[in-house]
């Protein structure tokens, strides 16, 4: 594996200037907030940084909440046929 | 309209006559069973294309209607409504066929034209018996693209599939016979909820829209089907569903709170299934969701949003299912656990999955929040403020599960060692289609708006949208990076994930099992204790009966009994000669 061709995320410095930019972009979305005037429909709206608060915290809740229902949703993967026929990873679309 | 377009209408309309669009997809299937190869290729090619033409130079009006038993049938309709899903189905029905131009299996491509003519047949369908048999040949017809993967588990799937269909198709003509008894007519139109037709009616259309609990038929069989089946079934059940609740049911505030449900429990799923497929089956549950709050909302800007909504969807959730697809078809994987650094080797596939990402998530300049953003903002507009949060809760999950989590596990993530290229040419050319008309549709709305049964003048990109769409995606996405370098995003896992499916696959069917194993015990008990006790009886009758006499003594053989009555007879002959 060693002459492999090195892909664009195979350096670890690609990968942190992707996320530099990505940051620097959440900063400047939430600077835009005092820049530009919206039409408030609703009183929420109002909040400061709604949108972006909402998004992260509803995101975090999320992931949270799905990560705890594993603990009583997660069954073994042959659960619903245990002597079933192993088509995982073998099921190649029929095709000439 | 451009004077050549006019004409090339006017010559459109000449050489073709008020044909139904349902028939040359039937035809088209007719003549796929008899060709092969490249010219059965051609034909269905040029099926969806023809049609597309004609349905383009088709005014509104009814257009073709017979009596049939003191009732008048409709079987060909034609107003704004289904002349849009009609648009969308011919051209989710050209894309599909142009990603499927490879397969060679008959009954995956005469099951798969069957499939779109019944979609358009239910859609152009105008009174509720005709619905119901395309509604019944929509589950007949689809079940084969499940059942052509040939594998154990699509069997079984594909059969609790059409179950599930064949029971709605039921309830359908049960509720429409009710309807005739209540209207005195079969015209399909607003039906409302009062009556029991009314919601017979509502529960069909429910069963195949995925309405919660009665929605795992998609997220059971959808990842089951064939690479090329998931993105034909992906368009058209579930669209003919909400086309026929956008019409019979606009404004029934019950659809409101049903939708806002349905965008918002599968995402939990979402986020903890591995098979990314089945991913995509829940994040449609979700989608339908919006375009069902959009329904029950009633008002034009809902109706319009819902109806654009699905005519966006079927096109980036193809897309989706599509790049989905090419991963599976080239790698023969399809769990995030097994994927990962597809985009070294899959750099086409990457870049049109990305664009079918952002289309769903509704990114500003793709298709998805030109429509989208009309449902929420009609939600606030009339006054369902929680319904709105929830809707906006659904759009930053649907980012973190069919925006961020499909691309991330399959082309990015940790590197598999995979090193699968591109899929074939017709593949990518049907995916490049797709992802054109997200970018065109997101950057040219009113081509869309134009189509749409309301004109309600509404613009999408002014700056409050788009900096309130674009800061709640940008911060899911910042709370997706920040959970991944916690390690606290769940990793995926090799598994199962019980969900409403688990009452009649798993409690239902042991609960019967214990109780009819325990009713046999009891019975076998009782048989058991009254034959002792029968048998105790007939000695003792016997024994007693012995003792009083022997003549009816039960030791005495049948056959003595015969040689006495035929005695007896011949006694009476004899007698009889005699006198």
């Amino acid at each position: 594996m060693e002459n492999e061709k090195q892909y664009l995320f195979d350096n670890p410095r690609n990968v942190k200037r992707l996320l530099n930019c990505f940051y620097v972009i959440c900063a400047i979305l939430v600077v835009l907030d005092f820049v530009i005037h919206r039409h408030i429909v609703h009183s929420w709206e109002n909040l400061w940084a709604f949108y972006p608060i909402y998004g992260f915290v509803g995101c975090v809740v999320l992931v949270l909440v799905a990560t705890w229902m594993r603990t009583f949703l997660m069954r073994d993967e042959d659960y619903y046929d245990p002597n079933g026929s192993g088509a995982e990873g073998g099921a190649h679309d029929v095709d000439a | 309209m451009t004077p050549m377009g006019a004409a090339l209408k006017g010559v459109l309309m000449m050489w073709m006559l008020e044909i139904p669009p349902f028939v040359p997809f039937f035809i088209g299937a007719l003549i796929a069973i008899f060709t092969r190869g490249a010219l059965r290729g051609a034909i269905m090619l040029a099926t969806p294309i023809l049609s597309g033409l004609h349905l383009w130079g088709m005014p509104e009006g009814i257009h073709l209607q017979f009596a049939f038993l003191d009732y008048q049938l409709l079987p060909y309709r034609v107003d704004k409504l289904s002349l849009i899903f009609g648009y969308v189905f011919h051209i989710a029905a050209l894309i599909a066929i142009v990603y499927s131009l490879h397969v060679r299996d008959t009954m995956q491509q005469v099951a798969s034209m069957l499939y779109a003519g019944s979609g358009l047949g239910a859609v152009f369908a105008g009174d509720l018996l005709t619905l119901f048999i395309f509604w019944e040949c929509l589950a007949f017809t689809s079940v084969f693209l499940i059942w052509a993967r040939r594998t154990e588990k699509s069997y079984a799937a594909g059969l609790r599939y059409l179950i599930t269909h064949v029971l709605s198709g039921v309830i359908l003509l049960v509720g429409a016979l009710f309807y005739v008894a209540e209207h005195d007519t079969l015209k399909f139109d607003y039906i409302g909820l009062d009556g029991i037709a009314g919601w017979l009616i509502f529960i069909a259309f429910g069963v195949k829209c995925a309405f919660p609990m009665a929605h795992n038929w998609l997220t059971d069989a959808y990842p089951e089907a064939t690479v090329t089946g998931t993105v034909f079934l992906s368009a058209f059940t579930t669209k003919v569903a909400v086309y026929a609740l956008a019409r019979g049911y606009p404004g029934t505030e019950l659809l409101i709170y049903i939708g806002a449900a349905m965008t918002c429990f599968p995402i939990f799923f979402a986020v903890i299934e591995n098979d990314l497929r089945r991913v995509l089956a829940y994040s449609l549950i979700n989608q339908v969701g919006f375009m069902v709050v959009g329904i029950g909302i009633g008002t034009a800007l809902a109706l319009n949003g819902a109806i654009s909504h699905a005519f966006n969807d079927v096109i980036f959730k193809g897309l989706l299912f599509m790049s989905m697809g090419a991963v599976l078809h080239m790698t023969g994987r399809i769990n995030g656990s097994d994927l990962g650094g597809l985009y070294k080797t899959m750099p086409k596939t990457t870049v049109l999955c990305i664009i079918g990402a952002a289309s769903i998530s509704a990114f500003p300049l793709f298709s998805g929040f030109v429509s989208k953003s009309m449902v929420m903002s009609a939600a606030l507009e009339n006054g369902h403020d929680w319904i709105w949060l929830m809707l906006l809760f659904a759009s930053a999950g649907v980012f973190h599960h069919a925006g961020i989590k499909i691309p991330y596990f399959a082309f990015f993530a940790h590197d598999s060692g995979i090193r699968a290229n591109d899929p074939p040419n017709n593949m990518v050319l049907a995916m490049t289609i797709a992802a054109g008309l997200c970018i065109a549709i997101g950057i040219y709305p009113s081509a869309l708006y134009s189509l749409l049964p309301y004109d309600t003048g509404y613009n999408p990109y002014d700056a409050t949208h788009v900096l309130a769409q674009t800061q709640l995606l940008f911060f899911s996405a910042l709370a997706f990076v920040w959970l991944n370098l916690k390690g606290k995003y769940p990793p995926e896992l090799r598994s199962t994930n019980l969900d409403f499916d688990w009452i009649y696959r798993r409690a239902v069917p042991n609960v019967l099992q214990k109780t009819f194993s325990i009713i046999w015990k009891v019975d076998g008990a009782l048989r058991k204790g009254f034959l002792v006790r029968l048998d105790r009886c007939l000695d003792f009758i016997a024994q007693k009966n012995g003792g009083i006499s022997n003549l009816l003594s039960r030791t005495y053989p049948a056959g003595s009994m015969v040689m006495w009555v035929a005695v007896i007879l011949a006694a009476y002959l004899f007698l009889s000669f005699i006198r």
